[in-house]
């Protein structure tokens, strides 16, 4: 077909400049509009940053730390996505048991490395069982997943604001200094597990800072999620997700597989918020959780997935080009304009692409049932 | 069949036409006894519990209001006042969401963008100190084709999502968002021009979070305060309200409102039926934004102060709890049920950080309790219409 319209519009005696076009959609179709363009204006950002004099190699760190601490919830995209139930807007259900395995370890006194793995279990086995009851939900709200999965995750955060406040816990360096009573907005990780991935066997080349237990921890976990994918259950689940009628006939209970993968998915969502609040040096609670759905699921989508299809490859991809965008805006901005522009990008792009995957093709609705 | 014996069976209701047959007489009589008696019963109870299933959500809200305002330990007095004022505020917005419904397009989170489009009005204003009503009515017209554009957009959009509106609708406000930060942040003073220096930044470039509103600052509020006993009712915003409310039970009535109801009806029936229903979708979207940046204009001028960067963020949530409060539905809304749902919502809101203070001793318990509220009353309702949707689909395929 591309061949035919490349030969209508392009003179035929030129045969470099036909295989020049030839190449350029071939390559616009292997890596999808979404990614050339956010690609693009990173390497544009970065090319203007060279010209301001800005240090490459801090731009750089930025990028490839800011991509160690999003990646594992980006991650959590896909399995959901691939049993179905799409992207998870209801994230934050996940990053609350990772919250909640994190100030438990804390209040028990652990700290360092252990104290950053029991949170990860804790975490981890919370979200997992959360995830499997909020699975249980939405297989009763099929084709509403987004919205009802948005404001039950945001539900779920103001339920536990509420809780935040009212939990026993003991440890002073947790609760407000003043009253006795109640977690603190932002507990400060310095003296417990503070940076302790980043900084494992972590060096620098040049003056770039390769994090190498943060990057280790994120393609551990993204490996044994694409081993996990050429498991029966992990075939099985992306079958259900692609396509439920054909699944079924298979004998695949896809019901089972939306559960399977909204488990997977928010015991990862949990592991992600440590990873990040490690990276970050801060425990944020309260309203902090509430709006870490949407560029989780912009990344993914920035990567090439699509609310029925995402691969592992997709979600790294997507947070290193959304994350670089972001950590490259900012000072680019600041020496070009004058003013943090970050935040506004970060609305515009995120939300710009959710939105561009939401209006293409009729995906995911009741019909498909 | 089991045999009919001398032995009396245990009698169940089943089993009655039988007994018919047997005892013809005395089984008559019994069987007219009971299903009188019962019939009547049975029409009251349902009746009854239909009306409390239909009713749950407001029924349950005025109990939780009633104990919240018990705890709360303020005079009424006070409550009514509070209620009043914040009634008279928020029920246009409330109103502007119910057009859409009627369409078929859900609940309109996108109403953000009409807020940002009376913002803009009200930024115009107060840039150019225009008093009084020609103020408010400068800063209408001013919204007016921006959230008429906007409003087109939405539609488009909207159209292009088919059974993905809601969330289509949320992320283009968070989008929206974006792009309205980015003009009055970085485009005021840079390709917009703006003669005001004392709302723009330093650098002047861009708009202060703050804006005192000055010269509309309760116009609309003070030019028909009525006194009713010790409470102060701001009839002119309360009737504009009203009016909004008779327009839209007019609307009904006309060509346009029975083309709306019918795609929110059906889209492909009404489609046959010769209504153009992308177009109808997009001319209610756009009703609705001019609604909610109408909306916007008469909520801020009571509040007296714009924050030009978050006061339009929470509007829609809100507005939308309060109408699901009124026990409306992502199908089905009503005047009546958004002017309810407005009430029990704000009385909710009002209350619940004393009732937190007097009950756990933390009136931030009480401020993150209605936050909850709002959250989980969408989710609840969003949920339960998908369920019911299910439900439906379940018992056509039957």
């Amino acid at each position: 077909m591309n061949l035919h319209g490349d030969r209508q519009q392009v003179d035929p005696g030129n045969p470099m400049l036909r295989t020049g076009l030839r190449m350029i959609s071939r390559i616009l179709n292997a890596v999808g509009l979404p990614r050339l363009i956010v690609g693009g204006f990173v390497v544009a950002l970065f090319v203007l940053g060279r010209i301001m004099d800005l240090p490459l190699q801090n731009l750089l760190t930025n990028s490839i730390s800011r991509f160690g601490m999003n990646a594992v919830m980006v991650l959590a995209m896909v399995p959901a996505i691939q049993c179905g139930i799409g992207p998870n807007f209801g994230l934050p259900i996940g990053l609350l048991a990772g919250l909640i395995g994190m100030v438990s370890a804390l209040e028990l006194g652990f700290s360092g490395f252990q104290g950053l793995m029991l949170s990860m279990a804790m975490g981890a086995g919370l979200g997992a069982l959360l995830g499997i009851g909020y699975g249980l939900f939405l297989n009763r709200v099929k084709g509403q997943e987004m919205m009802v999965g948005t404001y039950a995750g945001f539900a779920a955060v103001s339920l536990m604001c509420i809780s935040w406040l009212m939990l026993p816990f003991k440890n002073p360096e947790l609760i407000w200094v003043l009253g006795g009573k109640g977690l603190r907005m932002t507990i400060s990780l310095s003296d417990s597990f503070g940076h302790v991935l980043d900084k494992l066997l972590s060096f620098k080349i040049g003056g770039l800072v390769i994090p190498t237990g943060l990057l280790g921890v994120v393609f551990a976990l993204a490996a044994a999620y694409k081993l996990f994918e050429m498991t029966k259950l992990g075939m099985a689940m992306n079958l259900a997700g692609q396509n439920e009628r054909f699944a079924r006939a298979a004998g695949i209970d896809c019901d089972r597989m939306r559960v399977v993968g909204s488990g997977i998915s928010t015991a990862l969502g949990a592991i992600g918020i440590v990873v990040y609040a490690q990276s970050y040096g801060f425990i944020q609670l309260y309203t902090a959780p509430l709006l870490m759905a949407f560029p989780a699921v912009a990344s993914v989508l920035i990567g090439g997935a699509t609310p029925k299809e995402a691969s592992v490859s997709n979600a790294l991809i997507g947070t290193l080009l959304f994350q670089s965008l972001l950590a490259t805006t900012v000072p680019v901005a600041q020496s070009v304009i004058g003013g943090d522009i970050s935040e506004i990008v970060r609305l515009i792009v995120s939300n710009g692409m959710v939105l561009y995957a939401l209006t293409r093709g009729r995906g995911g609705d009741a019909a498909d049932g | 069949m089991q045999p009919m014996g001398k032995a009396p069976m245990p009698m169940d209701k089943d089993r009655e036409c039988e007994v018919l047959g047997q005892g013809f007489k005395r089984g008559l009589k019994d069987s007219l006894k009971y299903d009188l008696g019962n019939a009547l019963r049975n029409d009251l109870s349902n009746a009854m519990r239909n009306f409390l299933v239909q009713n749950i959500v407001p029924i349950t809200f005025v109990i939780v209001c009633l104990l919240a305002v018990r705890w709360s330990g303020k005079p009424l007095a006070f409550l009514l006042q509070e209620v009043v004022f914040r009634l008279s505020r928020n029920s246009f917005l409330v109103l502007s969401l119910v057009v859409p419904v009627m369409a078929g397009l859900g609940l309109n989170f996108g109403l953000v963008i009409g807020a940002m489009a009376g913002q803009a009005g009200l930024i115009f204003v107060a840039a150019k100190q225009i008093p009084g009503i020609l103020g408010l009515l400068t800063a209408c017209l001013v919204a007016l084709p921006l959230a008429l554009g906007l409003g087109y957009m939405i539609g488009k959009i909207m159209n292009m999502a088919k059974g993905r509106e809601m969330i289509a609708g949320m992320i283009l406000g968070f989008f929206m968002n974006g792009v309205y930060q980015l003009v009055f942040l970085f485009g005021i003073g840079t390709v917009i021009p703006f003669s005001n220096k004392d709302m723009m930044l330093p650098s002047g470039i861009g708009l202060r979070n703050t804006v005192e509103l000055v010269s509309v600052k309760w116009v609309l509020d003070e030019l028909l305060m009525v006194r009713i006993g010790s409470v102060r009712v701001p009839l002119a915003t309360l009737g504009l309200s009203a009016v909004l409310g008779a327009l839209i039970t007019w609307l009904y009535r006309t060509k346009l409102g029975q083309d709306i109801r019918a795609i929110g009806q059906d889209m492909r029936v009404s489609q046959v039926a010769g209504i153009q229903v992308d177009r109808t979708r997009i001319v209610a979207m756009m009703i609705s934004t001019v609604l909610g940046a109408f909306g916007q204009i008469i909520f801020l001028q009571d509040i007296g102060t714009l924050n030009v960067y978050d006061s339009h963020g929470q509007i829609a949530t809100f507005a939308i709890a309060a109408i699901l409060v009124g026990g409306a539905t992502v199908s089905r809304a009503t005047v009546g049920q958004a002017l309810l749902g407005t009430f029990l919502f704000h009385l909710l809101f009002i209350v619940s950080p004393y009732a937190g203070q007097n009950l756990l001793g933390s009136a931030q318990v009480g401020e993150y309790f209605r936050v909850f509220v709002a959250y989980g009353i969408i989710a609840v309702s969003l949920a339960l219409h998908s369920m019911q949707q299910a439900r439906a689909q379940a018992g056509l395929k039957r």
